[in-house]
């Protein structure tokens, strides 16, 4: 629970959420719901590659068939979304295939039918000829000469490699050289999906009158789904109107532009009908994107006492057969790049970091991007390291922290205020390591593994325009804007570019309006995720929306404090200084002279000749915000059984002690977190996406791949920090993505040192129970048995 | 095309449609009787988004033919609360208790939460945790979904 | 995710259904539950073009006793079964199996005649009716009620000895005495999934020695697979109270461990499956003799 005592500010109190009395009626509105009303609508089924690779001859169908292919999409731009790097390598996405398909799951055809289940009847009369290719599938075969190419491109480098960053400071050879120990681990993870409750969905309404196609969309990022799909076809971004209705969860998998709302919107306009199109959760395994199939070898170079003085790494990402829009498959491998050193102070730093391409579905970021991977190289690079200098490793992570701040990384990135020894202090005590060890011995005593691991981390948040243009991406995001507006009544509107999904954004963005006026929350409707109505922004993603959005919100509240506080000035004849914006009312200070808002507002709209002379009429304002960015931190533990027998690992005990500055509504922050962690969790020892030899997916279901349940999840502690940094106007720093960074690491930690009697130790994950029974099986009936399939001790 | 007609009652109303038999229950609720408070997340009957109260009893809407239902009384999320004033007790659980994010598993949940409530609010944790691991969450972590229903559970044996 | 179009059919008797069966037996199907089928329909990987709701039909649901047996009807509800009474060891282990099955929401709809005529090699109602030799009672307007025995009844996955005609009706289960110990345990990587390996036993234990033994396994063939290697092993001998520790309960283990060829997947590959074997059925073991 949170740490502060009740505020007398909104900010901070866990208000319950606006949002929720609609949902919990029912009364939300999905897209698929948008859908569901229109019973005038056509519905698009896709049909889509069945291999991974192939020469696509042929795509036919029943003259009664009402299909789409490529061929009627010619005056259609492909989706090439870029970065200006040198070593960058753009490849084009067809909206539909042709010529060539690059992963099963690709989309090759648009079919309509009256009902959902018509469409898919027509879908499966349509024949789909592919002259197959070997594809490519591993990404370490893919970088050699005499690799098959995804893309005919121009490579600058190594073959598929469309991504090859790479950082070395000065004296990194020199330091890691020289060093006392070297320490090398190789870390991996299987595929991810994000897996949203909610698969994609889109309804274009085509609107005869003036010719414009609303499209309701399942996304993040409504304002960049228009730029892109008007870019795609040439038209006024004017023409679309974006809604992102109640979204169902996105976690990231939802901020990049989909080929199927291409496709859909130009078919609306062209047919002059509405359409929908409900992905199943088939689909969305199959082609709603992938995530962190990343590689890390890690170096680290120490000295005698344990201080990390080099980190080396090479990084290969697995990005699938198509870039993203608009962040590129860059995401992956640039935000490790940039971001491996983490909460750590490492001088010397030489990283490679790759995006490669393969006949997979293509990559797009998931909740943390890289930073759960990155973080579990460092955590088990340090566990590793403890155990091979003979040094604790709690104490070795105190050692290695950053302590002074800001601090600045070897990649240039300027830690802001945090707390990151305190985190690590708080999460051993509570943990009672000590305590712990004891109950260990007894356990192993008994034929039981207990095992207790740590993660430490930087959670970089709210991302402004500077650190997205240092990836050199053509469209760059980064700030938000907001628009706050009375109406005459007294009523008041925020207006935002951010686009929330489940974080109640409505809720805590009224809290900090709230404050600013001396209003009641309640009375602050919060607009979003609509463009029409809202100003261009960038969405929600990124664990920036209360860190940006909030900061323009607080700045738009402060700009309208002051001309409500002057008009009511002018209005009780007193001086501005003395007047106080409190429950509705602006009152004298120290007297009962008082008006209330709607008096103001009036005023302010119909009374206008009565405002001073440099006033416009009306009460409204724009504000904007675009942070550097901010760091939030925290530390995970996580205490484990394994069950020799069976390989099941259960979390006995989840801990988290974090730090996101200013707790704006503590229940929401700690519902992130938790959802997060439970997301980490799922990742470091449930979910995968396999594909087979072939190229197929194998997990298309939810018996394949698996999302935990309530069982398997455990209940999570949480203990906060406050650090006060003056990089965020609200002090406030994101936390959307904590939870999945720093899960991983403690829970894999907490694995390996259950097993490590047996001397069995993971860098992969997940960590099945397969694995777990593999690596004990090996342990145990080989005499020596310092590493296993499993990974480094 | 093969349509038949159809007499379903849902909270309490009559719905008289006309539906394919290939139809699931989820679909013609959401569809035809426009309750589209029932959601679907895998068409599997795994992630329970579509739970709904069959003769009081949680099933997947998903994996019932809609034909098949004529005669039950279903109960949908839409039909949890007395009114437009009140909410049921679940419900109000749930927000208190943020046991829900983006909302879409949420009326799933409530329905399977209410449905065993209502049959018997005197359950132990590990059985409520037994029930509730029936659906997915892919927001909340589920330890609000659990809090809250223990905490209208208990308000419901009172 | 939309089933292919089917003819929908709800009989209201037995007879009336066994002549639908008869009109037309390739092309119809049986939904009772419906928890397998729909979501293959749904999936379009099961595409019947007609389908026979036994719903509505009297007389297939519920338990009866007779003698010595214990006759389930096919569409009783796995809920049903989980909240059967009686304090016998048959009763406890159907009731342990049960709260295996699915979640709730599949329990109250899924049938236990159903689960049988899926034939799924890792399902718990197959397991146990192959554990305890149980009797099928099945139907046709053709051939009449035939009995088939469970060591017949399952062929392959998804595939049973019943003819197409026939319904599965009722299924007839010895009753077992005091002196049985049986047990139930599987492993799933998440709650409710369907087992990686399920392991089902049941000991005849006088004066603390064996004298009877089944001890059936999923997950590790095409059908629910007796260990008549791990059955040898537990005959005869003398039953430790500690027996999750024993070197009888590890021998059983290994005897079943070696005698099964088990199949490599995404779940598990053999030497896993083999492992969990192991695993399963050393806590099958010690539930029945906990009790």
């Amino acid at each position: 629970m949170t740490d502060q005592a009740e505020p007398t500010t909104w900010v901070g109190r866990s208000l319950p959420r606006f949002e929720d009395p609609a949902i919990l009626r029912g009364w939300g509105t999905y897209v698929a719901d948008i859908a569901a009303h229109d019973h005038g609508c056509l519905y698009a089924v896709f049909v889509r590659s069945p291999l991974a690779s192939g020469v696509l001859r042929e795509v036919s169908a029943p003259a009664h068939v009402r299909m789409i292919t490529a061929a009627d999409l010619a005056e259609v731009h492909p989706i090439a979304p870029a970065l200006t790097r040198p070593d960058y390598v753009t490849v084009e996405t067809p909206i539909l295939a042709h010529d060539v398909v690059r992963f099963v799951g690709e989309p090759v055809a648009l079919v309509l039918g009256d009902t959902p289940a018509e469409a898919e009847d027509a879908a499966e009369l349509v024949s789909v000829e592919i002259d197959p290719l070997p594809p490519v599938l591993d990404a370490s075969a893919a970088v050699l000469p005499d690799s098959p190419l995804v893309h005919p491109a121009d490579f600058p480098g190594d073959p598929n490699t469309v991504v090859d960053g790479r950082i070395t400071t000065g004296g990194y050879d020199e330091v890691s050289r020289g060093a006392a120990h070297t320490v090398e681990i190789e870390v991996s993870c299987s595929r991810q999906s994000a897996m949203p409750m909610e698969a994609r969905a889109s309804h274009a309404a085509y609107d005869r009158g003036s010719g414009r196609v609303t499209l309701s969309t399942t996304t993040q990022m409504p304002h960049v789904v228009r730029t892109g799909i008007a870019d795609c076809l040439g038209i006024p971004e004017d023409d679309l109107r974006v809604i992102a209705p109640d979204v169902g969860g996105g976690f990231g998998a939802k901020m990049a532009l989909a080929r199927e709302d291409v496709a859909l919107v130009h078919t609306a306009r062209r047919l002059r009908r509405n359409l929908a199109w409900v992905e199943t959760r088939e689909e969305n395994f199959l082609a709603s994107w992938h995530s962190r199939e990343q590689r890390y070898r890690v170096t680290g170079s120490f000295t005698e006492a344990g201080e990390l003085v080099a980190l080396g790494a090479d990084i290969v990402a697995d990005v699938g057969a198509y870039s993203c829009y608009p962040v590129t498959y860059g995401v992956e491998p640039l935000m490790a790049m940039a971001e491996l050193p983490g909460p750590y102070r490492v001088a010397e730093y030489a990283v490679r970091a790759r995006a490669v391409l393969s006949n997979k579905c293509p990559i797009a970021p998931y909740r943390g991007v890289s930073r759960p991977v990155q973080t579990l190289a460092m955590e088990r690079l340090m566990d590793v390291a403890a155990l091979q200098l003979g040094i604790d490793r709690l104490e070795l992570r105190e050692l290695n922290l950053v302590r002074d701040y800001p601090h600045r990384g070897p990649s240039g990135l300027i830690i802001d205020e945090s707390s990151h020894l305190e985190a690590l202090a708080r999460a051993a005590e509570l943990m009672d390591v000590e305590e712990f060890r004891e109950r260990q011995r007894a356990a192993l005593a008994q034929g039981r593994y207990l095992g207790q691991g740590f993660s430490c981390f930087a959670e970089r948040t709210g991302y402004g325009t500077p650190a997205f243009a240092a990836r050199s991406m053509v469209i760059t995001p980064g700030y938000e804007q907001v628009q706050l507006a009375f109406d005459p009544s007294g009523g008041l509107v925020l207006r935002i570019g951010a686009s929330p999904h489940g974080q109640g954004l409505r809720t805590s963005l009224a809290q900090v309006v709230a404050d600013e006026l001396g209003v009641d929350p309640g009375v602050v409707r919060v607009v979003h995720s609509d463009t029409d109505q809202t100003p261009y922004g960038w969405g929600s993603f990124g664990s920036r929306a209360m860190v940006i959005a909030g900061g323009a919100t607080r700045r738009a509240g402060a700009d309208l404090r002051d001309k409500v506080t002057r008009i009511a000035a002018d209005m009780m004849e007193c001086d501005p200084a003395d007047v106080e914006l409190a429950e509705g009312r602006a009152t004298v200070r120290g007297t009962d002279r008082s008006v209330s808002i709607p008096d103001i507002t009036r005023r302010a709209f119909h009374s206008s000749h009565l405002l001073a002379e440099d006033d416009v009429p009306g009460l409204d304002t724009t504000a904007f915000y675009n942070p550097g960015g901010t760091f939030s931190n925290a530390v995970h533990a996580a205490e484990v059984e394994v069950e020799a027998s069976s390989g099941h690992v259960r979390i006995t005990r989840f801990l988290v002690v974090e730090d996101a500055g200013v707790l704006v509504n503590p229940q929401i922050v700690e519902g992130q977190v938790r959802g997060g962690i439970a997301q980490g969790i799922a990742n470091a020892l449930y979910e995968e996406l396999i594909y087979d030899d072939a190229g197929n997916l194998v997990t298309t279901s939810l018996m394949d791949f698996l999302p935990p349940t309530m069982q398997e999840v455990p209940q999570i502690e949480i203990h906060h920090l406050h650090s006060h940094s003056d990089q965020t106007i609200t002090g406030a720093k994101g936390v959307g993505e904590g939870g999945t960074i720093g899960a991983p690491g403690a829970v894999l930690n907490a694995v390996s040192d259950a097993l490590s009697p047996l001397g069995v130790g993971f860098t992969h994950m997940p960590v099945t129970p397969a694995m777990v029974r593999t690596a004990i099986r090996s342990a145990t009936e080989t005499t020596h048995s310092s590493t296993t399939s499993g990974g480094t001790r | 095309m093969n349509q038949v007609p159809l007499r379903l009652y849902v909270n309490g109303e009559r719905h008289d449609v006309t539906v394919e038999p290939r139809k699931t229950l989820a679909d013609v609720l959401r569809e035809d009787c426009g309750l589209t408070g029932t959601h679907l997340g895998c068409e599997h009957g795994v992630c329970g988004a579509c739970t709904i109260l069959a003769d009081g009893q949680p099933i997947r809407a998903c994996l019932m033919f809609a034909v098949q239902a004529e005669g039950m009384s279903l109960r949908t999320v839409e039909g949890l609360a007395p009114d437009d004033e009140e909410l049921h007790p679940v419900q109000r659980a749930f927000w208190k208790h943020h046991g829900l994010q983006c909302g879409f598993c949420t009326p799933g949940f409530l329905m399977l939460a209410a449905g065993t409530l209502e049959e018997d609010p005197d359950r132990s944790d590990e059985e409520l945790v037994d029930i509730l691991s029936s659906n997915l969450c892919r927001c909340t972590g589920y330890q609000n979904i659990l809090t809250a229903t223990k905490a209208a559970a208990a308000e419901m044996r009172e | 995710m939309k089933p292919s179009s089917f003819e929908y059919v709800r009989p209201e008797s037995l007879a009336e259904t066994l002549d639908l069966l008869h009109q037309d037996p390739e092309e119809s199907k049986v939904l009772a539950g419906g928890q397998s089928l729909v979501p293959m329909m749904n999936f379009r990987l099961a595409r019947p073009s007609r389908l026979i709701d036994i719903n509505r039909v009297p007389g297939l649901a519920g338990t009866r006793v007779e003698g010595d047996r214990l006759v389930i009807g096919t569409r009783t509800r796995h809920l049903a079964v989980q909240n059967m009474s009686g304090a016998d060891p048959l009763a406890r282990l159907l009731r342990s199996a049960a709260a295996h099955v699915g979640h709730l929401p599949i329990r109250t709809r899924g049938t236990f005649g159903g689960s049988l005529a899926h034939s799924d090699a890792a399902s718990e109602w197959c397991l146990i009716a192959r554990l305890l030799d149980a009797t099928m009672v099945v139907e046709s307007r053709a051939r009449g009620r035939r009995e088939i025995p469970a060591a017949d009844f399952f062929l392959s996955i998804f595939t049973t000895a019943m003819e197409p005609d026939e319904l599965l009706v009722e299924v007839s289960l010895p009753r077992l005495g005091d002196e049985h110990r049986t047990g139930f345990a599987e492993f799933a990587r998440r709650a409710g999934d369907f087992a990686i390996v399920a392991v089902t036993t049941d000991l005849a234990v006088e004066k603390g020695v064996v004298t009877h033994a089944r001890v059936c396994i999923g997950g590790v063939a095409d059908t629910p697979f007796r260990s008549g290697a791990a059955e040898a092993t537990l005959v005869g001998q003398r039953l430790d109270d500690d027996i999750a520790t024993s070197p009888l309960a590890r021998a059983a283990a290994e005897a079943a461990a070696s005698e099964v060829d088990p199949p490599s997947d995404a779940h598990g590959d053999a030497p896993y499956r083999r492992d969990l074997v192991r695993a399963m059925l050393t806590s099958s073991l010690a539930q029945g003799v906990a009790r």
